[in-house]
């Protein structure tokens, strides 16, 4: 079957599913949202950071989409406007909980100026697949999204997580393409300052020291 | 064709649309210049697609056990 055959068949059950939703079928619902699920509950966790609020958000999102999927006009995937939804309703958490007062939501609308600098070139060759697993290796890598500002940790969740492209980002986050890929550049350039020098250099490439050079 | 050279700041402000597949042919035929001769660009380059790679698998972004139930009990009572 090609690509644009299996693309055609599901846009129709897509669609199908829709109709059946808006006649009362609540099951055919479910079944729309499933495949979404975890998508839906990365996007809550990108701006919340916390597993339990990201549940809340996603169920609340997911019965949102419910009431409104009459409203669904199909212009954009029904995945995509479910974590549009969800990102609103975990923003608004955001501004209603006092548990994340201090982390402004207007950082949203504003992008840092000037350029990105390495903070030093670290050399880290291809990842050995056996050592992706390594425990220290995944809790350096969740502080480190931790660290991230909220702004570049959606973008980088929505983008290298859930694959969503460049036009779907944009359009879920309320941001211009060229946003995106400016967040995207410098979320992926700090996450690697974070994580290049390694622990002690041992996971990237066997050697036990890592280069460290500074241009200036 | 001669291939302009570039400077590291601006494989730098391109090394993710690179990663990509957006920089265009010309920027990348620039870039891949660079590489060649640059190491600590190189380096920079490598440890971007490590994070991806990293991230890519999504394990930090996994379900709680039970989420697909809870939610599904949600809507069910809805």
């Amino acid at each position: 079957m090609s690509t644009r055959t299996a693309k055609a068949n599901f846009d129709t059950t897509e669609s199908e599913l829709i109709q059946r939703v808006c006649q009362g079928d609540k099951e055919a619902f479910y079944r729309l949202v499933q495949p979404c699920e975890r998508g839906v509950f990365a996007a809550a966790m990108s701006i919340l950071n916390n597993p339990a609020d990201a549940e809340e958000v996603a169920q609340e999102a997911v019965l949102k989409a419910f009431s409104a999927l009459p409203r669904f006009r199909g212009e954009a995937k029904f995945s995509t406007w479910l974590i549009q939804i969800t990102i609103n309703e975990a923003r608004l958490k955001l501004r209603k909980d006092r548990k994340y007062l201090y982390q402004s939501v207007d950082e949203q609308q504003t992008d840092e100026q000037g350029d990105y600098f390495p903070k030093d070139y670290a050399d880290w060759r291809e990842i050995p697949s056996e050592t992706l697993h390594r425990k220290e290796l995944r809790e350096a890598l969740k502080r480190a999204l931790n660290s991230l500002p909220t702004k570049y940790r959606e973008v980088l969740i929505l983008r290298d997580v859930q694959h969503l492209s460049i036009q779907e980002t944009a359009q879920v986050l309320g941001i211009t393409e060229g946003s995106v890929k400016t967040r995207l550049l410098r979320a992926r350039l700090q996450m690697r300052d974070a994580l290049a020098p390694g622990i002690d250099g041992s996971w990237s490439s066997g050697k036990q020291e890592y280069e460290k050079v500074r241009p200036w | 064709m001669k291939v302009i050279e570039i400077s590291c700041l601006e494989v730098w402000r391109e090394i993710s649309n690179f990663l990509d597949g957006e920089a265009d042919p010309e920027m990348r035929a620039r870039m891949e210049a660079h590489f060649k001769v640059c190491a600590h660009c190189t380096a920079i380059l490598d440890g971007t697609k490590n994070v991806v790679k990293l991230v890519g698998d999504g394990v930090e972004y996994q379900m709680p056990e039970g989420f697909s139930k809870r939610l599904y009990d949600k809507l069910k009572a809805k």
